[in-house]
């Protein structure tokens, strides 16, 4: 996309929420800037299971699993070894990435529902795992403190609320730029081929095995990141950050987004993230009114706040009417 | 050898609560292929439900009919209620989402899950509720060396009554077979003049009603129960019925019953504290050598 005035003009929504998130920051106060910095983690999270629930239409509903794979390698390494955050974020995403290829090759050729289950498993291993503490490494339920904070290197510590929320919005931007180059790739369109219509993406020559792989293992080194930063911005990590529900929080943001969109995960995770906060007046009160407000949301605009336009059409085509089998 | 016999007596009573629940996911997705995900809570709510009947109605039923019919009219009444509630869901956080398909009805199910978990919360407090001590006497019987507390004996004898019925009606009743047609194909079932909306009322009803018994019977096994209980008995009972196989009823409850046995073999032989990692392990193993469950029939992918 080359950048000249034409483009600022006719994208000028894009432009003004990147201004506003630049802004923003500097008009907020501590506590609702980390809620920022979490609505960011929320959306790098969302993007990530975005790729496989959106694009490839894969049911995971595991996929806290790989971003406390991520987080746990960078707290490991770092409060054993030492090792810089800086330095660990690759080594995070390369692990959850392996980690992923590792579990999901043998279970690959589930289909519908039945991966759902076994990704949720695979996500239960992951959480019970970490809190029986396996040779020691992990702190049990107390998890793993006293992680540094992400450094470049001399005095360009991230410290303050600020700076760790310019970082994740940054990392979300980028990971934006890349996502979208990948929709409009060969892998993205043989991605979404795979989602309409497994048979006929098998029958053009899709490689379906290595899509749903490749799917996997991108969603999952991009949740690994996900868990490097927030390892970082928390300095400490516990198995309770990684339930299932969580899981079930991200494949929602996926879902009252629209599936496939990049701007629904970001209105997904806004969502997801601010809704508790803003109603945190209710106390008590507030998951209540948010669990009607996904019954009611899902009333109202059931393929999501934002679907995405490409394919719009065929969306329908995703959802079986009730009575067909999808599996 | 008595350990061995001690724990399956162990894993069958936790393997009927798992699957006494199961069936009702099992019964919902056969008809309408959707994760319940608000049955989980409807059990943890039959179970608070139950409680509430123990603690402020035990006093008067005990008196006047016994201390069964106590312990009967509390599951009774749970399951009534927790069948009514489940009709409740349906009408208004399914219903309207039906012709949408099937994935916002998922978001839907987690919603009504978040609202009733809150709503236990918000009714009953966050902290542990504890059953009464004398719901069922303490009582340990010997029988070969093995020991069995009559109150395992009496969730045994109960839950299994539960599942005979309703296989019975199931498999052998004109009804079941509405059932299980509409399971197979729904369109073509309500061209045969299956009365669809009766078939999706029974389910919603009949699987929470059988989900809150279970509650109260968990409530009296476990005596202590939290808000937070649907959730893991939820999620414990849907890989019961995957591993079964999906929307078939026997499936379901032999599902159940194996990954209740499973449960207790592996912390007695293997680790208490890995228990649960058996137990999505052995899920896992099923599926990746027998992808449709255990009882699930194969069928051939439509082009």
């Amino acid at each position: 996309m080359k950048l000249n005035e034409n483009t600022i003009l006719k994208n000028w929504p894009i432009f003004l929420v990147i201004a506003l998130l630049a802004v923003s920051p500097f008009m907020m106060n501590n506590y609702w800037i980390d809620v920022f910095f979490f609505f960011g983690i929320y959306a790098l999270l969302g993007l990530s299971l975005n790729i496989v629930l959106g694009e490839v239409g894969l049911f995971d509903l595991g996929h806290m699993g790989f971003m406390a794979i991520g987080a746990y390698t960078t707290a490991i390494l770092n409060t054993h070894f030492g090792i810089p955050i800086i330095f660990l974020m690759p080594v995070s995403a390369l692990a959850a990435a392996g980690f992923a290829w590792l579990v999901c090759s043998p279970i690959i050729h589930l289909r519908g529902d039945y991966l759902c289950i076994v990704t949720i498993g695979m996500g239960e291993i992951v959480r019970l795992t970490l809190i029986n503490n396996p040779f020691g490494i992990t702190g049990g339920p107390n998890g793993v403190f006293g992680i540094d904070f992400l450094s470049f290197g001399g005095p360009l510590v991230i410290d303050t609320s600020i700076e760790s929320y310019f970082v994740i919005w940054i990392i979300v931007g980028l990971s934006i730029l890349g996502l979208i180059n990948l929709q409009r790739s060969r892998i993205g369109r043989a991605w979404n081929c795979i989602r309409e219509d497994e048979i006929a993406a098998e029958s053009t020559g899709i490689d379906v095995r290595y899509y749903k792989l490749l799917a996997f293992v991108l969603g999952a080194g991009l949740a690994g990141v996900a868990g490097n930063i927030y390892a970082s911005k928390l300095m400490i990590v516990s198995p309770e950050s990684f339930t299932f529900m969580e899981s079930c929080m991200l494949f929602c943001i996926v879902l009252i987004g629209g599936m496939g969109s990049i701007p629904g995960v970001l209105i997904g995770s806004a969502a997801i993230s601010l809704f508790p906060e803003v109603f945190r007046t209710f106390a008590q009160y507030r998951m209540l009114i948010f669990g009607v407000a996904m019954v009611v949301m899902m009333i109202f605009r059931p393929g999501g706040i934002w679907p995405r336009k490409r394919g719009a059409i065929e969306f329908k085509s995703l959802l079986p009417k009730a009575g067909e089998d999808n599996v | 050898m008595r350990i061995f016999l001690e724990q399956m007596i162990n894993g069958l009573t936790i393997g009927s609560f798992y699957a006494l629940i199961a069936l009702g996911y099992s019964m919902v997705y056969g008809v309408m292929k959707l994760i319940n995900f608000a049955h989980g809570d409807l059990f943890a709510l039959g179970s608070y439900l139950g409680f509430t009947l123990l603690v402020w109605g035990n006093a008067y039923v005990t008196t006047n009919f016994g201390l069964a019919g106590g312990m009967i009219a509390a599951m009774l009444i749970a399951a009534i209620g927790i069948g009514m509630a489940g009709i409740l869901v349906e009408r208004i956080a399914y219903r309207p989402i039906y012709p949408a398909g099937r994935l916002p009805a998922v978001v839907s199910a987690l919603g009504v899950s978040i609202f009733l978990e809150n709503m236990i919360m918000v009714i009953w407090g966050p902290r542990y509720q504890a059953y009464p001590v004398n719901v069922v006497p303490t009582v340990r019987f010997e029988i070969g060396g093995i020991h069995i507390t009559l109150l395992q004996i009496i969730i045994l004898i109960l839950s299994f009554i539960l599942l005979a019925f309703l296989y019975y009606i199931i498999q052998k009743t004109t009804f079941g077979a509405a059932i299980r047609a509409s399971a197979l194909d729904r369109d073509t079932a309500a061209l045969m003049g299956i009365n669809i909306n009766t078939v999706i009322f029974f389910i919603f009803a009949l699987g929470p009603a059988l989900g809150g018994t279970a509650g109260v019977m968990v409530g009296m096994y476990y005596r202590q129960i939290s808000f937070t209980m649907g959730w893991n008995y939820g999620l414990k009972a849907f890989t019961a019925t995957i591993l079964g196989g999906i929307g078939n009823i026997p499936g379901a409850m032999v599902g159940g019953l194996l990954l209740g046995i499973f449960e207790m073999l592996g912390s007695a032989y293997i680790s208490t504290a890995y228990k649960d990692v058996f137990v999505f392990l052995i899920l896992i193993l099923v599926l990746i050598f027998r992808p449709r469950g255990l009882l699930g029939e194969k069928i051939a992918e439509k082009v």
